[in-house]
């Protein structure tokens, strides 16, 4: 197949990644910066066999994709700012029952209906923390087109694994953006689907973990069937007021991130091997960063980029070790401190955490970046 | 060519979108690199609306303008809102609608009847981001005319082509009739 350049949008290399992945159902109600992916996946999907539905809201959005991921398919649903609030809830059943599910946040600014249509980053501990209780979760944050194709790819490969809901963060600038991309062929992908019952129905129960704590998942309506609830519940699926069992679950669906901490955790670093100073930023602030680094370094300032990739969970022990390298950290975000909250927490007492903040609807510049550096110097 | 830093400001609704995006197209056909980016207001029509490209041999890091070599202003508002950025040097293409007062003394300042001739002499107000993509090219040279063509035909809608054409031939003609202020 002959390979070709082409013009292509962060949205749409989301929904590109998502059918390459195997996406075949999206439900949503479309919002600004994120609407393009609605409308791209009502065009492509039913192309592959697939169906798109526009709900009458983000939470019915987050219900249905839910439901169909029960029955088998892998899904998908999209959108930013206020209805990633209203997903809130229904994540959190995802967490609980365990159902395979993509949640994409093209991030804009808020809080409520904000700024619609500028770019933020103000959603980092909401897509850990938006659901409330102890609940596992993870982030993938891209910061490019290629990236957005490749990480959507990941989401929908992380969540079928580990049957645990993915939020893909993005922001207005990598949704909206148009680069020069070249999309892999799809035989160079891997592809995961989630594991499913070898035993029979009769002997099947749903939530009984296998050794990588993740339970086998059957599909509605092929024999096997079980009960599905947001309540505490034991291996049968069904409710318990046990502490015991209460106990249990919600350790192991905590733990079932840790142990597979490594397979999860990604990230990106740069010049770090000589660094004094850290730049450590995600998202479209990354690019600024990186920016940065390359004027800096042409005037000879020893300063390295780390970009976490996997932003939840939180690549804890590489920011750690750098930590004890480096002489200060600076983390720029589009918010007023979200993220380096991490930072500041792995850094106690070792290293220096320095802030740059924007929270008017522009992207962070390049030299607000350099400015804050020449200060720390 | 190192790098070019394009920003297409206008009202919402004049096609400045789809001019970045057939720009972008036009350089990624002469085989270089390109981004684009907007920024626009919650409004569907009206308001100030920019478009930008940047256009370059190498990586591009920073995916937006900070060093404008080369600003269209279609509106006197979009102009107020934009033109800051504009380079000492750089290029700056108004509408003939558009006055830019006393601070142009730095840049190469043309201004070219473009609205006018969407809308009186081809009588399709819709071609005006066309027209101002031929007038950019003709006075910048940014991408060549053959790559800036063969963009602009694959992105407009079936049965356009021949009215596209003409808007681009004659943006040039505006363009290279336009003197320089």
């Amino acid at each position: 197949m002959k390979r070709k350049h082409r013009l292509m949008q962060g949205n749409e290399a989301c929904v590109e990644g998502a059918i390459a992945a195997g996406m075949k159902f999206y439900a949503g109600y479309p919002i600004t910066p994120s609407t393009e992916i609605a409308e791209i996946s009502a065009e492509k999907l039913p192309l592959v066999g697939g169906k798109f539905i526009q709900m009458e809201d983000e939470i019915a959005g987050m219900a249905a994709i839910i439901g169909a991921s029960l029955t088998g398919l892998k899904s998908m649903t999209a959108t930013s700012g206020p209805g990633f609030s209203l997903k809130q809830e229904n994540i959190g059943y995802a967490a609980i029952a365990e159902i395979p599910c993509v949640i994409v946040n093209v991030q804009r600014g808020g809080p409520s209906t904000g700024l619609p249509t500028s770019p933020a980053q103000g959603d980092v501990m909401q897509a850990r923390w938006g659901t409330h209780g102890d609940h596992p979760i993870i982030a993938l944050t891209p910061s490019s087109v290629r990236e957005t194709f490749d990480l959507t790819v990941r989401a929908f490969n992380l969540t079928e694994k580990y049957r645990v809901p993915v939020i893909l963060l993005m922001d207005e600038v990598i949704g909206h953006m148009r680069e020069k991309v070249e999309l892999p062929d799809p035989s160079e992908l891997t592809i995961i689907d989630r594991k499913r019952p070898t035993c029979s129905s009769e002997d099947y129960l749903p939530f009984m973990p296998e050794a990588d704590l993740v339970p086998p998942m059957a599909d509605f309506c092929t024999g096997y069937r079980y009960h599905v609830t947001g309540l505490i519940h034991d291996e049968t699926g069904f409710p318990s007021n046990s502490y015991q069992v209460a106990d249990q679950l919600i350790r192991r669906l905590m733990d079932k991130i840790e142990m597979h901490k490594e397979d999860i955790i990604t990230w990106e670093e740069e010049n770090t091997e000589d660094a004094e100073i850290l730049l450590l930023a995600y998202g479209c602030t990354a690019r600024a960063a990186k920016a940065a680094v390359k004027a800096l370094r042409s005037k000879g300032v020893k300063v390295g980029f780390f970009r976490p990739i996997t932003i939840w969970p939180f690549p804890e022990e590489r920011v750690r070790e750098l930590a004890e390298k480096v002489k200060t950290i600076v983390v720029p975000e589009m918010n007023l401190g979200q993220l380096v909250l991490e930072v500041e927490r792995l850094c106690n007492n070792v290293t220096k955490v320095e802030r740059v903040n924007k929270i008017n609807g522009e992207i962070i510049y390049p030299e607000e970046i350099i400015r804050k550096v020449e200060e720390v110097l | 060519m190192e790098k070019y830093e394009v920003r297409l400001s206008g009202s919402g609704g004049q096609g400045l979108l789809l001019a970045g995006i057939i720009l972008a197209e036009s350089a990624i056909n002469e085989g270089k690199n390109a981004i684009q980016t907007q920024s626009y207001g919650p409004e569907a029509r009206g308001g100030a609306s920019k478009s930008e490209v940047i256009i370059s041999n190498a990586e591009i890091d920073f995916p937006k303008v900070r060093n404008c070599d080369i600003l269209l202003s279609l509106t006197q508002k979009s102009y107020d809102q934009y033109h800051e950025g504009l380079k000492d040097g750089g290029i700056l293409i108004i509408d003939s609608s558009v006055n830019v007062g006393e601070d142009h003394g730095m840049h190469q300042v043309y201004s070219v009847p473009i609205l006018e001739t969407a809308v009186l002499v081809l009588n399709k107000p819709m071609v005006t981001n066309i027209v101002a993509l031929g007038a950019i090219v003709a006075i910048t040279k940014v991408v060549s005319h053959d790559a800036l063509e063969q963009a602009v035909l694959s992105r407009v809608p079936k049965g356009t082509e021949e009215l596209n054409k003409k808007a681009l031939a004659l943006g040039y003609e505006i363009a290279n009739n336009a003197s320089r202020q």
